[in-house]
């Protein structure tokens, strides 16, 4: 009696278990970041690839560090996050094949309209950041590891901000993703770090705006890599395969650079860019496959029309492949 | 209704028993047998260890000292059955709560389909026997307990002031089904702080003072002519 | 404040348009909790019927360790069954993390000690009532530990309410293990927690404010079913 309740009990944990869409549904795991989640873009740019090669994603957003770690276990098939550094290592460490550039936008400073330490209008990031930690004006911080929390951290170092020595109350740590930061500074009027994509489409925005943007180095490059097979044999290396494919073909480029909040573009496709950027002789061993592309290219790579290059995905028009975005 | 087959758990024999809870005396030193087809009355003032008494007598209770035995053996029959002075009926319908009783006998099927209308019957609830035990009333349910006992066809029957929570209606019906019962040849042991009622139904009276078996005597002399002072100052202050 | 009454009107807006994938959501969560409620029942009553009725050595200290485990954190319970259900877990193989069996198991593990401890309390009191008319009968441990779960029946529905509120209101666990995957693992929780996320505070209390609701009418249908037993049978 007791086994057939425990039979009864796997049975029902099976049948109640599996998603309503049946187990024979073709899909990956996708691993990637809140802000390409909770912006939108996913629910923009994935029905349409599903509908291109009938590929189911389940995206599992998390902050880049999570997100990476989440992979290097083997729970996801791809990793979408925007954390260079820690992608490189992620890939030498031999947990992902190779990454792919494939888009950017932008880190934008937020802070009260109030300003007390009159930074908005700036460009220069650096200079503000120093204000802010001169001023101790409450300042609002990631805190989780995340693509957007890295990016800060080396901000604060180049402004030759020594966080350890100054931190005190006014730097808050919420320890959380972007959203709930945004939500703390909005409660209580302090500056904070987001992506442009996050801040675009986040709705309670209280009495914050935007201060400081258009510095070169607020740029946020994001990167797909599949993860490694040879570590994880379970990987549908074929299924994410394609799914990286898309994501730098001109389809899946032309999908990022549709979407649009308020007829403002949130993500700025650049898979083409990146790899012409990398001329063939001084580029790096690791990204071998695009160095093939760029050194066919090369002799157009100063052009900023590159050309489409027929069958290969990793070529993309050249509206879609601005540098740096022009920002009002 | 049939009579009650002999099983070998009588006499039952008390040597020496004690039982104590935390250095208080409940029991101490009762010596006791209890004899094939008798109506025995456990009488005594409160306190006097009457239920603690009937409990040690149907195995509910181990004795802290002292031995006891049923038919020679140590362990408790399965033949014996108990009625507490609150029904303790199980939250389904009256023919069910005796179908229960009697699947842990081991009867089962027609044999307790029979059992069950015939025990029904026997209280006069053959009518309620679809209705649930907790809704009956209290002289309902005090029934329905004895048509449960009576059902396993008991060799022993102990009852726990079976009738102290009923109404004088009540409990003479009570007392009619205990004197049937009986009168099947199941032997009965009843506690009961009822003097009319002992005198109605005994055969054999076993008084209790402070813990202490002081007297055991036919229920006609033990009335009529008590052989000690305890048993005639309990008879005297029930009188008055 | 506005945001109330604006989340009132989007509350009754969702329910009235039924969007569909809305109503999967919702579905979702009532599909992934009463699941995990059936599952920990089949394990916590006989458990804690067990513990009421059963002499054996370190009954006290289970007892105890269930009382404890009644207020288990669910990020916790999630990290674990993460961790355990991860590729790199020894349950990996299985390849069940991040869909609706990977929650039903967290919540099952979250859940199964307090159905376990408030089973234990009920069948324990009715142990006191029931025991020398049950051992008169010659019921053993096991059947008495049976009969008593089916005579409180009423008083367990009520501990099975409780674990499911639990289940379908904690959002730690099932947001680690279930990915919060749209039209996956997506339930009404990790969906208040995404919104919140977003700043879409409005729409994050209309969700909730729905999920209360579907709480209260089940346990307002459980309460009705138990009174009409209650006077129907005892």
């Amino acid at each position: 009696m007791r086994r057939q309740l425990l039979a009864g009990m796997v049975g029902a944990l099976l049948v109640l278990g599996t998603p309503a869409t049946g187990a024979q549904e073709r899909f990956i795991v996708v691993s990637s970041t809140t802000s390409t989640e909770q912006s939108g873009l996913f629910g923009h740019i994935l029905p349409l690839f599903e509908k291109d090669t009938g590929i189911r994603v389940r995206v599992v957003a998390l902050g880049t560090g999570q997100a990476l770690d989440m992979a290097r276990r083997g729970d996801a098939d791809v990793v979408f996050v925007h954390d260079q550094v820690a992608e490189e290592k992620f890939v030498a460490d031999g947990f992902g094949v190779k990454r792919l550039p494939v888009m950017y936008n932008d880190f934008v400073l937020i802070g009260p309209k109030g300003d007390p330490a009159k930074i908005a209008g700036g460009r220069d990031i650096l200079a503000a950041l120093q204000k802010i930690a001169a001023a101790q004006a409450p300042f609002v911080s990631r805190g989780d590891k995340s693509g957007t929390h890295a990016a800060e951290l080396r901000y604060w170092k180049a402004a030759g901000v020594d966080l350890d020595a100054k931190k005190g109350t006014w730097y808050k740590d919420t320890g959380s993703g972007m959203g709930p930061t945004l939500n703390t500074a909005s409660s209580m009027n302090g500056y904070v770090l987001a992506d442009r994509g996050t801040w675009l489409s986040f709705r309670n925005r209280g009495d914050l705006a935007i201060l400081v943007e258009g510095d070169q180095k607020l740029f946020n490059q994001y990167g797909v890599m599949l993860v490694n097979p040879a570590k994880h044999p379970h990987v549908k290396k074929d299924l994410g395969q394609r799914f990286v494919d898309w994501i730098v073909s001109p389809q899946g480029q032309a999908a990022i650079a549709g979407y649009k909040i308020g007829g403002e573009q949130l993500f700025f496709p650049n898979a083409c860019t990146i790899a012409a950027w990398r001329k063939s002789p001084v580029s790096s061993p690791r990204s071998a496959g695009t160095r093939d592309l760029a050194s066919r290219n090369a002799s157009r790579s100063n052009s900023r029309a590159l050309a489409y290059a027929g069958n290969d995905a990793r070529w993309c028009e050249i509206g879609s492949c601005l540098p740096v975005p022009a920002r009002h | 209704m049939a009579d009650v087959a002999s099983a070998g758990g009588l006499p039952i024999v008390c040597a020496g028993v004690a039982v104590g809870h935390n250095g208080t005396r409940i029991l101490a030193d009762v010596d006791l047998a209890v004899t094939r087809g008798n109506l025995t009355l456990i009488l005594g003032p409160n306190g006097s260890g009457k239920s603690t008494l009937l409990r040690v007598l149907h195995g509910l209770l181990t004795p802290t000292a002292g031995t006891i035995s049923w038919g020679g053996a140590s362990v408790r029959p399965r033949r014996h059955a108990m009625v507490f002075q609150r029904a303790v009926l199980l939250r389904r319908s009256a023919a069910a709560n005796i179908r229960y009783a009697l699947d842990l006998a081991g009867v089962r099927g027609a044999e307790a389909e029979s059992r069950i209308d015939d025990a029904l019957a026997e209280v006069g609830l053959r009518a309620l026997a679809g209705r649930s035990a907790r809704v009956l009333s209290g002289g309902e349910q005090q029934r329905l307990a004895l048509a449960r006992a009576w059902a396993l066809r008991p060799e022993v029957l102990f009852l726990d002031e079976p009738t102290a929570s009923l109404d004088p209606k009540a409990s003479r019906a009570v007392e009619e089904i205990v004197r049937g019962i009986h009168a099947r040849g199941t032997t009965v042991v009843m506690t009961t702080h009822n003097l009319a009622q002992a005198k109605r139904l005994a055969y054999d009276v076993v008084f209790l003072h402070e813990g202490r078996l002081v007297e055991q005597s036919p229920a006609q002399g033990f009335f009529n002519a008590p052989r000690t002072s305890e048993a005639a100052a309990f008879l005297e202050g029930e009188r008055l | 404040m506005g945001t109330f009454s604006d989340s009132l009107t989007l509350a009754a807006a969702l329910v009235a348009h039924l969007d569909p994938r809305f109503v999967d959501i919702v579905a979702l969560s009532l599909r992934v909790s009463l699941t995990a409620t059936a599952l920990a029942a089949c394990v916590g009553l006989p458990l804690g019927a067990a513990i009421a009725v059963g002499r054996f050595p370190g009954r006290q200290a289970l007892t105890v360790l269930l009382n404890a485990m009644m207020g288990l954190p669910p990020v916790v319970v999630g990290l674990v069954v993460y961790l355990l259900l991860s590729r790199a877990g020894p349950l990996g193989a299985f390849g069940v993390l991040f869909t609706p069996a990977a929650m039903i198991v967290a919540q099952t593990i979250l859940i199964t000690p307090i159905i376990a401890a408030l089973s234990r309390q009920v069948v324990a009191d009715a142990w006191g009532e029931y025991r020398e008319q049950l051992t008169s009968l010659g019921a053993g441990t096991f059947s008495a530990a049976l009969t008593l779960i089916w005579d409180t029946r009423y008083s367990l529905a009520t501990v099975l309410l409780a674990g499911f509120g639990r289940a379908i209101a904690e959002v730690g666990a099932v947001m680690i293990v279930g990915g919060n995957i749209d039209g996956v693992t997506r339930v009404m929780t990790t969906t208040i927690a995404l919104e919140t996320s977003k700043g879409d505070l409005p729409l994050a209390l209309a969700l909730g404010i729905v999920l209360i609701a579907i709480v209260l009418i089940i346990n307002a249908l459980a309460q009705y079913t138990r009174e009409w037993a209650r006077v129907r049978y005892g």
